[in-house]
C-alpha cells in the first residue's frame, strides 16, 4: 500500500490525474483461484467453529461479569500503550535500518526480528531475566528508582511492545526502502537537517506503512499472552488481559472461554475495520 | 445447543478419537517393527490380554505436570522391566489434560491433580473403571532460599510489602490455597495468580515474587532454588491425585500393568520421595 | 549568431571580488571519473549540456551536497563549500521531476525552505505567496502537488528552490517532463525569472535548444569531461566534436514578430509558417540553408541574405559553413556543393531558408 502510496505521489505531478483502480480481466486462472478459496477457507474455519459453538444464550451472562470487562478494558489499554511505545522506539530504530549504513545492520536486522520467533513464554522469560526485579537491569531500576515492571500493567505493556515491535519496524523498515529518498534529498537542498527532512517529509510520506505496522503490532500485542502472562502475571484488572482471562476460563469452563474470544474478536474486528475505512477516506 | 447437535458432537469426538488412536497404533506398530495391519493388531492385543502375559507397544500417560519426575523415573523402571514396551508422557495442567482427553486425544492412563478434573474425564464416560487415588499432594509455602522474609505461617504471607503468587482459581493448586486461606480466615491478596504451579514456583525462583503457595512436591523437585515452609492449614486442602485407565485406551493391558506399578510398594517409594503422601 | 538578448559572460568569471561560481568537480566512482571546472559570474546561466551518462546530473548534486567531492574544489561567493552538507549550502534545486512534496499544499512546499532556514511559519507563507504570486500561481496556493498541472508543478518547483534566496540555483533538466505544447512556454517563463536571477544558475540539459534559450554559456561535457564551453553561437559556429555538432547544429535568433514576419533584433526580418506577434525565437538548423555563389534570380526576396564565408570545418561527409554579413548563421553542405560553389573564407554567397523550415516561437 505505501510503495504505491509515494510512487503515485511521485507520478502524480507529472500524470496530473488521480489514479483509480485497474481494470481486470473478468478470468481468475484456476491454479490461483483454488488455492486461494481453499486457504481463505482455512483460515475462516476455526472463526466459524467458534461461532457454531459460541454458548449464544448463555453470552448475556458471561458478559455482564466484571472481570471480562476489565480484561477487555486492560487488553485495549496495554495493546494501545505498547503500540505507542513501538511506534516512538520501532520507528527510529527502522530509519536507522533503512538509511543509514553501519557494520554489523544485517546482524541488528536479523536480532530485531528474533522476537517473531522466540516463543512468547521464553520472551517473558527473558524479559524477567532483563528486567525483573532480579534481572539485569531490573535490579538498577528497583535499586535507584524503586520502579519494578513484573506484576504491573507497565509489565503488561513491555511484556507486549517486545513482541509486537518487531511487526512494525519490519513493516515501517520496508516502507522506508521503497519511499523515495529523493524527496529527502529535496528537503535537504531546501535546508532542513537530515532529522527535519525525516519529520516534515519522510514520515508523512511514509504514514500509510507507519499505520499498517502500528495495526499489525497493535493486533499482535491485543493477542500476546505467553511473554504477558510470564512477565506481568495474572491479577484481575491489572495484568489479566483478556488472552489470560480466555486461557484460564479455558482450564475449567470452555463455554466461557468461548464468550470471552467472541468479545475479543468482536473488539478487535471492529477497531480494523473502523482503521482501515479511515484510512481510505484519509488517503 | 440441542440434543442432535451434542449427540453429533459425541460421534464427532468418538471418530476423532478413532482415528487419532489408529495413528497411534500404526506409530507403536512400526516402533516395534511389526508391519501388522494396525487394526488386526489391536483386534489381536485386545483378544490376548489373558493368553500372552507379554506386554509390548506403546502406553500414552496423561498425568499432571506436578508429577513429572516421579512418574518419569517410573516410566524408565516399567520399560526396564517390560522390554519391548515405551512409555509415552504427556505432562500438563490437569484441566487442560482432561480437556484433550473428552476431546478424544489417545491416551491409555489419565493421572490428575485432583478428583474435579478426574471428574470432568468420568463425567463423559471416558474412564474404564473407577478412579482410584494413588498419592495426596499438600500444599507449602515456597520462600527465597534463606527464608529472607521471615515467613513462618499462612498468615505471613498477608504482611504488606510482601509479593506473594498464588495459582489461578481454576487450577487444582489454586482451588487448594483459596481453600486453605478460607479456613483459616485469611484475605491474601497476590500479585499473580499464575496460570499453574510451576509458573508460580518459576516466580519465586527467579525471586520476582517473595513467596509462591505451591505443593510440596513442587518445592522438593526446586531443590536449594527455595525453600520450603510448611504450615498446619495445609492439612485442610490436601489434593487426592486419581488415576485411571481410559476407555478408549488403545493399549489397555499395558496401561493397567502400569497403574498397576504406580500404586505398587516400588511406586509408592519413588513418589513418597518426591514428596507426595500415601493415600 | 545566437542572440539571446544577453552578453555572455567570459568563462573565468567568477570576478576579482570572488563573487560568483568557482568549482572544479572531481566525483569517482568505480571506473567512472568526473572532472569538471565551472565559474561563473553573479546572474551567469551556465547549461550543463551533454548526452545521457555524461555525468551532467552527477556534476549537478556534487554541486547541492548531495554527492560527495572525491577531489576538486568549491567556492560560491568566496565561501569554501567543499565539505558542506547540502542543508547548510546557499544552493536551491529544482530537481527533474520537481519532487513537490505530495502532502503539503503549493503554499507550504514553497514555504518548507524559509521556515527550515529559520523563519516563523507566518514569516514563510508570506514569502512563499510572494513567489506564488510572482509565478502567477497564488490561486494555486492551497492545491496539493497531485492538482498541479506540469507546468503549475515546474512553476512551484522553480518558486520553492527560489524562495530561500540561494546565491546558486541548479536547475536538473528543468523541462523534460513536460509534454511539447507545455513545454514552450513554461521555457519562455522560465528564461524570465532565469534573466531576473541575480546569483549564478546553473542548468542541466540534454535538450540544445533549451540550452541556448535558457544559458549565456554552455559547457558541453562527454565522458565526465569538459569538451568545449563557449557562448551558444561560439559553441554553435565552432564544434569540436561530431555530438557538438549535431547537438547545436540550430540557428537561433530573437526578434519581434508581427504576423508571419519577425524582425530580428540581429537586423533582417524572416518570414515563418507561425503567425505570431511579440517578442519571439526564430530557428532553423544549418541544414535548412541554401547557399547561393550569386543571387539567385526570380526566387522572393524573402529569408535571402547576402553573407560572407567566415570559416569552413569539416564534419563527417558535411561541411558547415560559418558566415556573417546580413544574418550571421551556420550552413551545412555537402563537400560536393561546398566545391561546386568554390567556398572559401571571405568569399560572398547568398543565402535562403524556407519560411517552411523555420521555427518560430514565443520569447
Amino acid at each position: 500500500m505505501t510503495r504505491s502510496g509515494t510512487s503515485d505521489a511521485a507520478a502524480a505531478p507529472l500524470t496530473g490525474g488521480p489514479r483509480r483502480g485497474r481494470v481486470r480481466g473478468p478470468g481468475v486462472p484456476l491454479p490461483l483461484l483454488l488455492p486461494a478459496l481453499a486457504g481463505l477457507a482455512f483460515l475462516l474455519l476455526p472463526l466459524v467453529a467458534l461461532l457454531v459453538r459460541a454458548p449464544w444464550r448463555a453470552l448475556p451472562v458471561q458478559l455482564t461479569s466484571t472481570e471480562v470487562w476489565q480484561a477487555l478494558q486492560l487488553s485495549l489499554v496495554s495493546a494501545t500503550a505498547a503500540t505507542g511505545v513501538s511506534l516512538v522506539l520501532g520507528v527510529p530504530l527502522a530509519w536507522l535500518l533503512a538509511r543509514t549504513d553501519f557494520p554489523g545492520r544485517g546482524l541488528v536486522r536479523a536480532l530485531v526480528t528474533l522476537p517473531l520467533v522466540l516463543p512468547p513464554v521464553v520472551g517473558g522469560v527473558a524479559l524477567l531475566l532483563a528486567l525483573g526485579r532480579n534481572g539485569v537491569v531490573g535490579r538498577g531500576l528497583d535499586a535507584w528508582f524503586g520502579i519494578t515492571l513484573p506484576f504491573t500493567t507497565a509489565g503488561v505493556v513491555v511484556a507486549e511492545a517486545f513482541v509486537a515491535m518487531p511487526f512494525l519496524v519490519i513493516s515501517v523498515e520496508g516502507t522506508l526502502r521503497a519511499a523515495d529518498r529523493r524527496y529527502e534529498e529535496a528537503a535537504a537542498t531546501l535546508g532542513a537537517s537530515r532529522f527535519t527532512a525525516f519529520r516534515r517529509v519522510t514520515l508523512p510520506l511514509v504514514a500509510p506503512g507507519v499505520a499498517a505496522g502500528a495495526v499489525l503490532a497493535w493486533a499482535r500485542a491485543l493477542g500476546e499472552f505467553g511473554a504477558t502472562i510470564t512477565f506481568a502475571g495474572n491479577f484481575p484488572g491489572r495484568t489479566q488481559t483478556m488472552p489470560l482471562a480466555v486461557y484460564l476460563a479455558l482450564q475449567n469452563d470452555p463455554e466461557a472461554a468461548i464468550a470471552l474470544s467472541l468479545v475479543l474478536l468482536a473488539v478487535s474486528i471492529a477497531v480494523l475495520a473502523g482503521l482501515r475505512d479511515r484510512w481510505m477516506t484519509a488517503s | 445447543m440441542t440434543r442432535s447437535a451434542r449427540r453429533t458432537r459425541r460421534m464427532l469426538q468418538t471418530a476423532g478419537a478413532g482415528a487419532a488412536a489408529l495413528l497411534v497404533l500404526s506409530a507403536c506398530s512400526s516402533s516395534s517393527g511389526s508391519g501388522s495391519d494396525s487394526a488386526e493388531k489391536s483386534d489381536s492385543s485386545a483378544s490376548s490380554a489373558s493368553s500372552t502375559p507379554k506386554l509390548s507397544g506403546t502406553i500414552t500417560v496423561f498425568a499432571a505436570a506436578s508429577l513429572k519426575e516421579s512418574f518419569t523415573a517410573l516410566g524408565q523402571e516399567f520399560e526396564k522391566e517390560h522390554p519391548g514396551t515405551k512409555v509415552s508422557f504427556n505432562f500438563g495442567g490437569s484441566d487442560t489434560l482432561a480437556a484433550s482427553i473428552t476431546g478424544g486425544a489417545p491416551a491409555d492412563v489419565f493421572a490428575a491433580a485432583s478428583p474435579k478434573t478426574m471428574a470432568i474425564v468420568t463425567d463423559k464416560k471416558d474412564a474404564a473403571g473407577t478412579p482410584v487415588t494413588f498419592v495426596r499432594n499438600q500444599l507449602e509455602i515456597a520462600t527465597l532460599p534463606g527464608n529472607p522474609h521471615k515467613v513462618s505461617s499462612l498468615k505471613d504471607l498477608t504482611k504488606s510489602g510482601l509479593k506473594v503468587v498464588l495459582c489461578d482459581k481454576t487450577v487444582p493448586c489454586g482451588a487448594a490455597a483459596q481453600k486453605a486461606l478460607g479456613a483459616s480466615r485469611l484475605k491474601l491478596t497476590p500479585v499473580s495468580y499464575e496460570q499453574d504451579v510451576k509458573s508460580a514456583l518459576t516466580k519465586v525462583e527467579l525471586k520476582e515474587a517473595d513467596a509462591a503457595v505451591v505443593y510440596r512436591t513442587d518445592v522438593k523437585a526446586a531443590g536449594d532454588k527455595v525453600q520450603g515452609v510448611e504450615f498446619p492449614e495445609s492439612a485442610k486442602a490436601v489434593n487426592a491425585y486419581p488415576i485411571a485407565l481410559l476407555k478408549n485406551a488403545p493399549n489397555t493391558e499395558a496401561a493397567e500393568a502400569f497403574i498397576a506399578l504406580v500404586r505398587s510398594a516400588e511406586g509408592r517409594d519413588v513418589l513418597t520421595k518426591a514428596g507426595f503422601l500415601q493415600p | 549568431m545566437t542572440h539571446t538578448g544577453q552578453t555572455a559572460a567570459q568563462p573565468a568569471a567568477a570576478d576579482a571580488s570572488g563573487q560568483g561560481l568557482n568549482a572544479r568537480i572531481v566525483v569517482e566512482r568505480g571506473s567512472f571519473r568526473l572532472d569538471v571546472a565551472l565559474a561563473a559570474a553573479p546572474g551567469d546561466v551556465v547549461a550543463l549540456l551533454g548526452p545521457n551518462g555524461a555525468g551532467k546530473t552527477t556534476a549537478l548534486r556534487a554541486l547541492a551536497g548531495l554527492v560527495p567531492l572525491s577531489g576538486g574544489h568549491l567556492r560560491l561567493d568566496g565561501a569554501v563549500l567543499d565539505r558542506t552538507p547540502p542543508e547548510s549550502r546557499p544552493v536551491g534545486v529544482v530537481f527533474q521531476d520537481y519532487l513537490l512534496f505530495p502532502h503539503l499544499t503549493a503554499l507550504d512546499n514553497v514555504a518548507f525552505g524559509p521556515r527550515c532556514r529559520g523563519a516563523s511559519k507566518a514569516q514563510a507563507r508570506a514569502v512563499a505567496a510572494g513567489w506564488l504570486e510572482r509565478m502567477g500561481l497564488a490561486d494555486h496556493a492551497g492545491v496539493k502537488p497531485r492538482r498541479l498541472s506540469g507546468g503549475q508543478a515546474q512553476r512551484v518547483a522553480l518558486a520553492r528552490a527560489l524562495a530561500t534566496g540561494p546565491r546558486l540555483l541548479l536547475l536538473d533538466e528543468p523541462l523534460a517532463a513536460l509534454d511539447a505544447r507545455t513545454r514552450l512556454e513554461v521555457r519562455a517563463g522560465l528564461r524570465r525569472h532565469l534573466a531576473e536571477f541575480e546569483a549564478v544558475a546553473v542548468l542541466v540539459t540534454h535538450d540544445p535548444l533549451d540550452a541556448m534559450v535558457l544559458a549565456d554559456r554552455l559547457v558541453v561535457v562527454e565522458h565526465g569531461r569538459v569538451v568545449q564551453e563557449g557562448t551558444p553561437s561560439d559553441i554553435a559556429r565552432h564544434p569540436r566534436t561530431d555530438y557538438i555538432a549535431r547537438l547545436v547544429g540550430l540557428n537561433l535568433y530573437r526578434g519581434v514578430a508581427e504576423g508571419h514576419s519577425v524582425r530580428l533584433d540581429a537586423g533582417p526580418a524572416v518570414t515563418t509558417d507561425e503567425a505570431l506577434y511579440g517578442p519571439v525565437f526564430v530557428a532553423f538548423p544549418p541544414g535548412a540553408v541554401t547557399l547561393y555563389r550569386e543571387r539567385p534570380a526570380g526566387s522572393s526576396a524573402r529569408n535571402l541574405w547576402r553573407c560572407e564565408v567566415v570559416g569552413l570545418e569539416t564534419h563527417g561527409d558535411r561541411i558547415r559553413a560559418d558566415l556573417t554579413g546580413e544574418l550571421p548563421l551556420a550552413a551545412d553542405l555537402t563537400t560536393v556543393a561546398a566545391a561546386e560553389l568554390g567556398l572559401q573564407p571571405g568569399a560572398t554567397v547568398w543565402a535562403t531558408v524556407k519560411a517552411g523550415q523555420t521555427h518560430a516561437y514565443p520569447a
